[in-house]
């Protein structure tokens, strides 16, 4: 066996990264403790919660399922990278005046499941919300409030568009 | 995890180079199963070998026999999306839009969720009823099977050491055909079934022309029940018949107690989602016939 490091080459919201990992470590290892992003959440650590969602290639996925080196190539959007400078996302503001977040750690995985849903669907019916959400866990807020952050930005950005 | 190596080969013929080069070596497809079991110890790997870069692997489409063939790698997500599939195989469609949620679904395979041969997993049901044929690789060549024939045990495949799933072929649906697959969980999303069936079905005017029917969760393997089909041929669509072939369904399990159900539990769920499925499946072949 190589045991070898490997550097591994992406694009994090917007900008070209570069790090070095071990083949063993998640995505969500490399974003938190190589990168320092630290906006991505570690709950569960085996797929069930999502709070470590990040969205890569345009489609959401949990980053501890996928290995850093698997990033290699790939395109990956965090929490980080929705503001604008001291603006916030639609999305955040969203779930900021629906009461939507309440100690905030699940937000950062809701926040990117609401965004890949609304880039797929411009106009989600609640069954369709639930959905998309079903892969997150929150002990706060009851998840109502949740979905009627998703309903005022997807309105908002509809609105945006017009 | 304890340390591995990861090699993302281009092609099948580095694929099994890398496989016989390293008898540690595993497949990782999605990883939900894997990356899962590897951090839990309860499977090690000294190298990984992602499958998700080779072409064959990838593969969506039809062949000029109206064939789908489907890559062992490609996303549940691309399924679930993909027109042609839900045009020709909408019960394909649906599986992969229920297996685990949106971001498990973005990397989960197919194949990935057969290799692992829980008995749970709720994609082989679907793909036996359908007639899915595996084609597995290796070094010395292609051979092909059902996929009832594929998991020979919990975690147990009849995969050689060295060889992959390279994908599925699924032949093209019958006129005045339709299928269907429902699962028991606790909760609508997000859960592992306690018992789950898949029915697809042939009608023939007022008839039952052919029929399958498969279960997940209630057998060591998944679980094609010929002996339903069987019996459903030439009867006449009706309840008394679709109940009678549940029976049977119920019958051919063999189920555990677990902390998801007991044995008892599960048989009346069988006869009580095998006969729901068979019904869907009968109204779908009936509206294909229309
Ligand atoms: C939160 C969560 C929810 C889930 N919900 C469901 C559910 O509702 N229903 C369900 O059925 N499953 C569910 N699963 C289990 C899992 O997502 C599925 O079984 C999935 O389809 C596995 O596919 P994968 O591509 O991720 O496989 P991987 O994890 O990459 O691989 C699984 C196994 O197959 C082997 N393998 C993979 N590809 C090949 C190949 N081409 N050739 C040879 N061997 C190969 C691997 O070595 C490994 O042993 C869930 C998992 C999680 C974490
Ligand atoms: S930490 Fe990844 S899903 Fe929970
Ligand atoms: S706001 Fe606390 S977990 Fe969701």
């Amino acid at each position: 066996m190589r045991r070898a490091m490997v550097r591994v080459q992406t694009t994090v919201n917007g900008q070209p990264a570069e790090f070095l990992c071990e083949p063993r470590q998640s995505l969500l290892e490399c974003l938190r403790d190589i990168l320092g992003l630290t906006g991505t959440k570690e709950g569960c650590n085996d797929g069930n919660c999502g709070a470590c969602a990040v969205i890569m290639d345009g489609r959401l996925v949990n980053s501890c399922l996928v290995l850093g080196v698997e990033a290699e190539g790939r395109t990956i959007l965090t929490i980080e990278g929705l503001a604008r400078g001291s603006e916030l996302h639609p999305i955040q503001r969203a779930f900021l005046e629906q009461g939507a977040v309440q100690c905030g750690f699940c937000t950062p995985g809701l926040i990117l499941a609401t965004k890949a849903l609304l880039d797929r669907i411009a106009d989600p019916s609640e069954a369709e919300i639930r959905r998309w959400l079903a892969n997150h866990l929150c002990r706060c807020t009851g998840y109502d409030k949740v979905v009627r952050a998703v309903r005022q930005a997807a309105a908002e950005l509809k609105e945006a568009c017009r | 995890m304890k340390w591995f190596d990861y090699a993302a080969p281009g092609s099948l013929t580095e694929a099994f180079e890398l496989l016989a080069r390293h008898p540690g070596a595993r497949p990782l497809a999605g990883g939900t199963d894997l990356l899962v079991q590897m951090r839990a110890g309860e499977r090690q790997a000294d190298l990984l070998v992602d499958v998700k870069r080779i072409p064959e692997l990838n593969e969506l489409g039809c062949d000029a026999s109206g064939t789908l063939r489907l890559g062992a790698a490609v996303p549940c997500c691309v399924i679930s999306e993909s027109e042609l599939v839900r045009r020709r195989w909408p019960a394909l469609a649906e599986v992969a839009a229920m297996i685990g949620g949106v971001p498990i679904q973005s990397r989960a395979s197919l194949g990935g969720n057969l290799c692992n041969a829980a008995p749970s997993a709720d994609g082989p049901p679907v793909l036996m009823v359908l007639r899915a044929i595996c084609r597995v690789a290796g070094p010395s060549g292609e051979r092909r099977l059902p996929v009832e024939e594929f998991c020979i045990g919990p975690g147990k495949t009849v995969l050689a050491p060295g060889e992959l799933l390279v994908g599925f072929e699924i032949p093209p649906p019958e006129p005045a055909s339709g299928a269907c697959y429902l699962r028991f969980t606790p909760r609508a999303e997000m859960d592992i079934a306690v018992a789950g069936a898949a029915a697809a079905v042939r009608v023939e005017g007022e008839a039952i022309g052919w029929a399958r029917l498969a279960l997940s969760a209630v057998a060591p393997t998944p679980l094609l029940v010929r002996e339903a089909g069987e019996y459903l041929a030439g009867k006449p669509a009706t309840e008394d018949a679709i109940r009678a072939a549940a029976e049977i369904a119920r019958d051919a399990a063999r189920p555990i107690s677990d902390v998801r159900g007991t044995a008892e539990h599960r048989r009346r769920l069988v006869s009580v989602l095998a006969e729901r499925a068979l019904r869907v499946a009968v109204a779908r072949a009936r509206e294909a016939q229309a």
